[in-house]
């Protein structure tokens, strides 16, 4: 199988209440993408965009960024997810041999919206929607099914957030760079429990563009140094009621990160660095576990010794993670940036050292129903 | 790097969308809600080749793709596998005023949970594998607030 490289990457600052339309943040970050690859759009004949269209309030939303995304007179096709399933989207558009250099853009606006008004819109309207479930109160259900069932202390979650919002302080494109303590996190305002204010990432606005290319064009059109190679990717998806699950059950992560080790190659003593999708700060050890990065309930033991720190054996989010600046439908495309970012040695004040191999890892429905892995190598 | 907010006096549209809809409720689960409805009771269905019992019922099993054509009367009591007390006020989505409880309630005689309200108990006395009971309103429609709530097993 020919290989895929990421020769370009932009992204906008993550922030609240941003003032430009969907389309200038498209723009913006089209535009860096190409400047970083050192190409022009011309040279783009296939453009994925991921955005949700309850979100940006407009009904099959990439039609209306196509301009922006440089798809005028090209084709232009969306996935409504995480942005890590654009990028697979992409990487086989370019596999099929079809397409050539690939645009993968999305943009988020959750500021001009509400959160729990539309995470409630993703529950069956036949049967849980109803409830008024949303994002934050079926992740507490899932939270406490998981510390329950290993013993996990609201302080030990409460670590991920003191650690990722402390990573943020060396991201300026983070949003919530904060110097906080577990004390912190447990006297923050208890939203539903076992989550409080410090534990759920916040709402977010941005946007993110990536450039791919088959080995062939990706060698033609940039440098060695920009060139970061698309190792593996495995995906799966659990069941869709939240019932049908066990809530502190990784299986369809095992499945999905093991399909992306075994196309890469490597297993997770090889991984570097990891951004993970810590929508909540229970999910960034669930998922480590999902991961293989330790057995199932030991990553609060891991995290408090300090594993996972910036300074750590392996950082995780050095970015400052989710938890610093959530777009959602950005999110997994904003790890996938970090990630390349950090494996070309650009990361600034956040660079990892020896950053050989990076992992990423996005989700897709309420609590991690289904999830994308990457594994990106230089 | 000039804002262009400096120069620019900014314009901001609020908007609201509403569109109506109609959700069709398809065999499995309108067989299930109208037992609910006429005769009070909650009802699973089972897979035929793994034996799982789902409640709510499903066309099809998760794991073997078999057809549950198995229909198997539930007691209608379980046992709390998690919960959440819900601080925040959702006036638009929330069925009543926080703090309120949510739980996954692992149904007896059946392999998957339900996830429903929990109430007539203090918020921080729910416990998870506290053994509870549904509670079904008087007044049913065929819909899942047919159940009220569950309530502790005295």
């Amino acid at each position: 199988m020919e290989r895929v490289a990421v020769i370009g990457v932009g992204q906008t600052r993550y922030e609240r209440g941003k003032r430009e339309t969907f389309s200038e943040l498209v723009f913006e970050v089209a535009t860096k993408a190409l400047e970083d690859a050192g190409i022009d759009i011309t040279k783009i004949d296939n453009i994925v965009s991921i955005s949700s269209d309850f979100w940006d309030g407009r009904t099959i939303s990439s039609m209306a960024i196509q301009d922006a995304a440089g798809a005028y007179g090209k084709d232009i096709t969306t996935v409504e997810g995480d942005g890590t399933f654009g990028v697979l989207y992409g990487m086989m558009r370019i596999l099929s041999g079809s397409f050539g250099v690939t645009l993968v853009v999305s943009h988020h606006k959750g500021t001009e919206s509400s959160m729990n008004g539309i995470t409630n819109t993703s529950f069956d309207p036949l049967v849980e929607r109803k409830l008024g479930l949303d994002a934050v109160s079926s992740s507490a259900l899932q939270a406490r099914r998981y510390m329950s069932k290993y013993g996990i202390l609201e302080e030990q979650s409460a670590l991920v957030s003191v650690k990722n919002h402390g990573n943020a302080k060396r991201n300026p494109l983070a949003m919530l760079p904060m110097d906080i303590t577990v004390e912190d996190v447990m006297n923050s305002r208890m939203l539903a429990t076992p989550l409080k204010k410090l534990d759920c990432s916040p709402v977010t606005d941005g946007a993110c563009a990536m450039v791919l290319a088959a080995e062939r064009e990706a060698k033609k059109l940039t440098t060695l140094a920009k060139r970061v190679w698309l190792k593996g990717v495995g995906h799966c998806t659990d069941a869709y009621r939240l019932g049908d699950r066990d809530l502190a059950d990784t299986r369809a992560l095992k499945k999905a990160a093991n399909k992306a080790y075994e196309m890469a190659g490597v297993g997770p003593a090889d991984i570097d660095l990891v951004e993970v999708y810590d929508a909540f700060s229970y999910m960034e050890l669930m998922w480590l576990e999902g991961l293989g990065f330790c057995d199932d309930g030991m990553a609060a033991e891991h995290m408090e010794r300090g594993l996972f720190d910036f300074d750590g054996k392996m950082p995780v989010n050095a970015s400052g993670g989710r938890l610093s600046a959530n777009p959602v439908q950005v999110a997994g495309l904003a790890e996938m940036a970090e990630c390349v970012l950090q494996l070309r040695g650009e990361a600034g004040d956040r660079q990892v050292e020896r950053a050989g191999i990076a992992l990423a890892h996005g989700i897709n429905g309420m609590c991690g129903q289904a999830h994308c892995v990457w594994v990106l190598g230089k | 790097m000039t804002d262009w907010k400096d120069e620019v006096e900014e314009i901001v549209f609020e908007g609201k969308i509403a569109v109506p809809y109609t959700w069709t409720v398809g065999s499995t689960l309108s067989k299930w809600y109208g037992e609910l409805r006429d005769n009070a009771k909650i009802w699973g269905n089972r897979c035929p080749s793994c034996g799982r019992v789902f409640v709510p019922p499903k066309i099809k099993c998760n794991e073997c793709y078999k057809d549950l054509s198995d229909w198997v009367m539930l007691p209608g009591t379980g046992t709390v596998e998690t919960y959440t007390v819900v601080h925040y006020e959702e006036p638009k989505l929330h069925p009543r005023k926080a703090p309120f409880v949510y739980g996954v309630v692992k149904m007896d005689g059946a392999d998957t949970g339900l996830v429903h309200l929990i109430d007539e108990v203090e918020p921080e006395k729910v416990k998870v594998g506290m053994r509870v009971e549904a509670v079904l309103a008087e007044e049913r429609e065929g819909a899942i607030m047919d159940i009220k709530y569950f309530r502790p097993i005295a």
